[in-house]
């Protein structure tokens, strides 16, 4: 590793400048780092911790006085259950419309050979930079009987052209010409050597994208609060603003701040049951994320080849 | 397809004989291509249906919606829409609402990932480098709904860790989340944290391409550390700055729907309704389809534009550009 050995040496400290630089350096990451990962950390311990000791400002950095209780009111909370259900059911058919539907266009869009590529590519890049904006969608979901429907939460998204880029430049820049060359004297046609060859080459970028689009379907906040009213389709997204921000009620009768008892007792035990909601919500892509990192910024330096 | 030769268009008869000659290339090339078409073909449909008829309903924009006529609107009004917004006493707090959220986190969203990504490549080290990373992108992957969430706890005005913590230092009786000058600061703070560190990645992978031996030359000249980065470092992001300002500016009047309409409360909307919000209230919560028609689409073109006009000056200046 010839060039990590150089940066070495050229990153060395030879001067008190250069030390007082590497010092000044490592204080501001260590800054960064705090400021980036305490209040993940301190939602962490506050949703355990006991309400009134988060709420007089005696947890920081450990968890005082364990209380469940927020915990076991979400338990028994059937929005966020169900909320929960509809995510997931979203997300997983979601993902596999996206990947079904991206996938194969990327690969056509992505032989040189096939001429109108170009033309083709035009049209999808250019419904980035200019579209029709929300009220001609909304009526156009609702011609289609498409509102308060679940599958609007799968449909409208199925391509998201910037993934599609990202795949496309994939398939060009990865699969060596040669091999297309060989499966086509052994007979093979376009499906065969898609499915058989291009696919299992490209589990990769199947990955970036197929995570790319999950995060989209289960952060999706947007698709449930314009074109969805039954509440029983909503996703956790739209529980989630319920609890955290319009401040509703639960079931137990917690929750509900006034907002004039400040630092009153059902204030205290709603903001326990926030901390509580942001942890379960959240929880499934924290638990991920270090599997998925290294994914998502492949994704990233694969997209920026084409801009 | 229809590649008509200058020869045959002359003549009756070739225009005759071009017909089928176009048509047989076209069988020609789908006899060909059609696996590729098939493939295609979902991802077009689905572009043509959910993009292009809503592009095709702008139109509305210039008409009275009819309930009946659906989508392509009924009579013509021409650009009565677009006077009654010019005209009506939100607009220019909306638009001086949307220019100063949007403009505030272009600049400031654009300069951190660029001074984070050069702070990241000083650190010695792969795993210590890549620890920061990875916490710093973290945030990225968590829902408006919770970071707006996250703000209302730690700002709240009794118990919040972050009203605690500024009270520390004798600050007291601030609401952040009630205040009209918190706002701004609070929006672009919070997207800064969110997104810092993801979008730090492309510049990141830049710096990593440079070549180690003009640090190298450049400690044997004598150069100090903040000289390198000014003079190494920092001309290698200039391409993806440039392409990543362009894109930017085709944001100019757009800004986050969802975490701004999360935010507004009736204490900060005299600086927090903007554009979008605005398209969505008036649109959809009060069912005037032609009018949010007309606001909206007023929005995009003026973003347009400006897409447009960043990608020609930098195709001037930096010899970069999109297209």
């Amino acid at each position: 590793m010839k060039p990590t050995t150089q940066r070495r040496t050229s990153l060395r400290n030879r001067t008190p400048g250069d030390l007082a630089f590497t010092i000044g350096v490592a204080v501001t990451c260590v800054l960064i780092l705090f400021l980036t990962l305490y209040p993940i950390y301190f939602v962490m311990i506050a949703s355990i911790s006991d309400p009134t000791m988060v709420s007089t400002g005696r947890v920081w950095f450990l968890p005082q006085g364990i209380s469940t209780f927020g915990y076991e009111q979400i338990l028994d909370d059937s929005r966020i259950w169900t909320g929960y259900r509809n995510t997931i059911i979203y997300t997983v058919v979601g993902t596999a419309v996206n990947l079904l539907v991206t996938l194969p266009a990327a690969y056509a869009l992505s032989r040189r050979e096939f001429r109108p590529r170009r033309v083709l590519m035009f049209v999808f890049a250019f419904t980035m930079f200019f579209n029709g904006g929300l009220i001609p969608l909304y009526l156009l979901l609702r011609d289609l009987s498409l509102l308060d429907n679940w599958l609007v939460f799968i449909l409208p998204t199925a391509v998201n052209v910037y993934n599609l880029i990202i795949a496309r430049a994939f398939f060009e820049n990865s699969l060596p010409e040669e091999l297309y060359e060989a499966a086509t004297l052994d007979g093979s046609n376009y499906f065969q050597f898609f499915l058989k060859m291009a696919l299992p080459l490209s589990m990769a970028i199947i990955s970036v994208i197929g995570l790319y689009y999950l995060v989209q379907h289960w952060n999706d906040f947007f698709t449930g609060l314009v074109f969805v009213r039954d509440y029983d389709k909503q996703p956790l997204q739209i529980v989630l603003r319920d609890i955290l921000i319009s401040n509703q009620a639960f079931s137990g009768g917690a929750g509900g701040s006034g907002g004039s008892g400040g630092g009153s007792y059902a204030q205290q035990y709603a903001d326990q049951i926030k901390y509580g909601v942001i942890v379960v919500s959240t929880l499934p892509i924290i638990v991920l994320y270090p599997f998925m990192q290294r994914y998502f910024e492949k994704g990233v330096m694969i997209g920026s080849v084409k801009g | 397809m229809t590649a008509v030769s200058p020869a045959q268009t002359g003549s009756g008869t070739g225009a005759v004989r071009t017909a089928p000659r176009g048509l047989r290339a076209l069988t020609r090339h789908f006899h060909r291509y059609w696996q590729l078409w098939v493939m295609a073909a979902p991802a077009i449909a689905f572009v043509a249906v959910f993009a292009y008829i809503p592009m095709y309903g702008l139109q509305l924009a210039f008409k009275e919606f009819d309930f009946s006529a659906g989508i392509t609107g009924g009579d013509w009004v021409g650009l009565k829409y677009f006077k009654q917004f010019f005209e009506s006493a939100q607009f220019w707090t909306l638009m001086r609402n949307t220019v100063v959220i949007s403009v505030t986190t272009l600049v400031v969203g654009f300069i951190a990932p660029i001074a984070l990504a050069l702070l990241v490549n000083q650190v010695v080290g792969r795993r210590r480098k890549k620890f920061l990373q990875t916490a710093t992108y973290l945030p990225h992957f968590i829902s408006i709904v919770v970071i707006v969430g996250m703000l209302q706890v730690f700002l709240s005005p009794t118990s919040g860790l972050i009203t605690r913590f500024v009270e520390l230092f004798g600050v007291t009786g601030t609401n952040f989340l009630g205040s009209s000058s918190a706002f701004v600061p609070v929006y672009v703070i919070s997207e800064v944290w969110q997104h810092c560190g993801w979008n730090s990645i492309i510049y990141l992978a830049a710096l990593a391409s440079v070549d180690t031996q003009l640090y190298e030359a450049a400690r044997i000249d004598g150069s100090g550390r903040f000289t390198i980065i000014r003079h190494i470092d920092v001309p290698a992001l200039i391409p993806t700055m440039v392409v990543l300002l362009i894109l930017n500016m085709g944001n100019v009047l757009n800004t986050g729907f969802e975490k701004i309409f999360l935010m507004q409360n009736p204490l900060n909307l005299g600086v927090s309704e903007v554009i979008a919000t605005y398209v969505y209230k008036i649109g959809i919560l009060s069912n005037q389809f032609s009018y949010g028609t007309a606001i909206g689409l007023f929005n995009t073109l003026i973003n347009f534009a400006f897409l447009v006009a960043a990608n020609q000056i930098a195709k001037r200046v930096a010899n970069t550009s999109l297209w």
